[in-house]
């Protein structure tokens, strides 16, 4: 297929008490493709990330994943083909056990017996997480948690996969392990942040979102380094950080 | 970290832990009526029944102390039991140097020999059931999917609930909360009041990324089929404790 994993048509979403949350997003992402979704708080990204997949019906525009239109009707394959790490893993992984938790989805897509099994177990496997099938989520760490979550979506075979500020709440070492599981994965990845290097590391293009609009689009070192664009959008690296450049200098961070 | 529940399944892999929940459930309730209609006079009914409890418990590994222990979970109910030979009718009976009710004697004899058997028979229950095992037999008895559900969330986030309630006692109490008997009432009101608004968020929330997954109004069902063997294995022991309970009737 050559339709792009996901594409976003002048995407106008308005909440129900009058606050517009996005002004007319257009975002293209190719197969395969990582994005990066960078913006202050209050930009609009996690209305965005709920357009992707039906829960929020935009009020205007259109949103697409691999040809086939959010709407109504396609909403069981859109969230198939869509699948969400939410911020919170308290909130995504609400079932008794990791095991069960993982075979949500799948079951709801109408998997059952050994196919079932072998899907949990492939998806559990990835995130490295098959010893836990049998225990509650509550007994994991925060890093164990946030890997099974990444496990209920990847259960799906999603084509698209959405991680909603993956990085937060992590310790360096559970960052870096989720890091490398998202970038071994064979799938269109938005990751939406205000890591700003957690999208450095696994994104070689970012769209920056402020007040609902998209207001840069391109590679990603080339917008950290553009220190007026992102003083502009309340973004700056931390303390200490720099984009490598090519020849693997670093340039110096907008702080 | 709350949540005694954690703490009830004993996790050594006996033959009980593998017999179906389903069937382990079923047995149970059986049992306990069984135990139930066992006439109070025949108190070597109540001795077979107790030691297949026992017997129940030796098979599946669970350590009769630790049943004892778990015991203790009946104290309160038997404190009602202990007055009623002291309030109850004509007769009485002098016991060592108390005048005791006769009939009083008996309800209480009934009630703390009974009570006492069905919750031993349940302490088995649960050391050799996981709760998400629980939660499928129940499923698998017909119990409404939506009443599992409920319980099923309501187990998977107490825990959750329970740290985000020692959170806020922590950052009330760094801040100099806490002081006399009237401030705690207070703050534990307004504590309460967080904890709502927050826990119907992280339902919403919780209800979102159900949806993401395919949500559409039905959970899935988890639970698998029991063989006839696994029934029958598992209703000997309501059978052996109804028919303990027909003879002595009949003997009476």
């Amino acid at each position: 297929m050559t339709a792009p994993a996901l594409e976003l048509r002048d995407v106008v979403y308005r909440y129900p008490d009058g606050h517009q949350a996005l002004h007319g997003i257009d975002l293209t992402v190719e197969r395969g493709e990582r994005v990066a979704v960078l913006g202050p708080n209050g930009a609009g990204k996690t209305t965005l990330v709920l357009t992707l997949n039906g829960i929020l019906t935009p009020q205007l525009g259109a949103v697409t994943v691999s040809g086939l239109r959010v709407e109504k009707e396609n909403l069981r394959e859109i969230r198939r083909r869509v699948g969400i790490v939410f911020q919170d893993p308290d909130d995504q992984l609400f079932m008794p056990t990791v095991r069960e938790d993982v075979a949500f989805g799948p079951a709801n897509l109408g998997l059952r017996g050994v196919e079932l099994e072998a899907c949990v177990a492939t998806a559990l496997d990835i995130v490295g997480m098959s010893a836990a099938a049998r225990r509650s989520p509550h007994h994991l760490s925060f890093g164990e948690r946030r890997r099974v979550a990444l496990a209920t979506v990847l259960a799906m075979q999603p084509d698209v996969l959405v991680l909603d500020e993956p990085s937060s709440n992590l310790d360096p070492v559970a960052r870096r392990e989720l890091a490398e599981i998202v970038a071994e994965l064979d799938v269109s990845v938005v990751l939406v942040t205000h890591d700003l290097p957690y999208g450095l590391q696994l994104c070689d293009r970012a769209v920056v979102l402020d007040e609902g609009r998209v207001v840069a689009d391109g590679p990603i070192a080339e917008l950290l380094t553009n220190e007026p664009l992102m003083a502009a959008h309340r973004l700056e690296l931390p303390y200490g950080f720099g984009v490598p450049a090519p020849e693997g200098q670093s340039v110096a961070s907008s702080s | 970290m709350g949540g005694a529940h954690r703490h009830l399944l004993i996790h050594e892999e006996g033959p009980l832990h593998r017999l179906p929940p389903q069937c382990k459930l079923a047995a149970t309730v059986l049992f306990v009526f069984a135990v139930v209609a066992t006439p109070r006079e025949e108190f070597w009914a109540f001795g077979v029944e107790a030691s297949l409890v026992v017997l129940a418990a030796l098979i599946g590994g669970v350590p009769l102390w630790s049943i004892a222990k778990r015991l203790v979970i009946e104290v309160p109910f038997l404190l009602f039991a202990v007055l009623l030979p002291i309030v109850g009718r004509q007769p009485r009976v002098d016991v060592l140097w108390f005048s005791l009710s006769e009939p009083g004697l008996w309800a209480a004899w009934n009630i703390v020999v009974k009570g006492t058997i069905g919750v031993a028979a349940t302490v088995v229950l649960a050391a050799t059931t996981s709760i998400p095992q629980l939660l499928s037999g129940l499923e698998r008895l017909r119990v409404p999917r939506v009443m599992v559900g409920i319980t099923a969330f309501m187990i998977r986030y107490a825990d959750v609930l329970g740290d985000e309630v020692r959170r806020m006692n922590i950052a009330r109490e760094s801040r100099g909360g806490g002081g006399g008997r009237v401030g705690q009432v207070r703050a534990l009101a307004s504590t309460a009041g967080t904890l709502f608004v927050r826990s119907y968020e992280r339902g919403e929330r919780v209800y979102l990324a159900m949806e993401s997954r395919g949500y559409t109004g039905t959970m899935p069902d988890r639970s698998t089929a029991a063989t006839a063997r696994a029934w029958a294995v598992c209703l000997l022991w309501p059978a052996i404790g109804a028919t303990i309970a027909a003879i002595a009737w009949s003997v009476r």
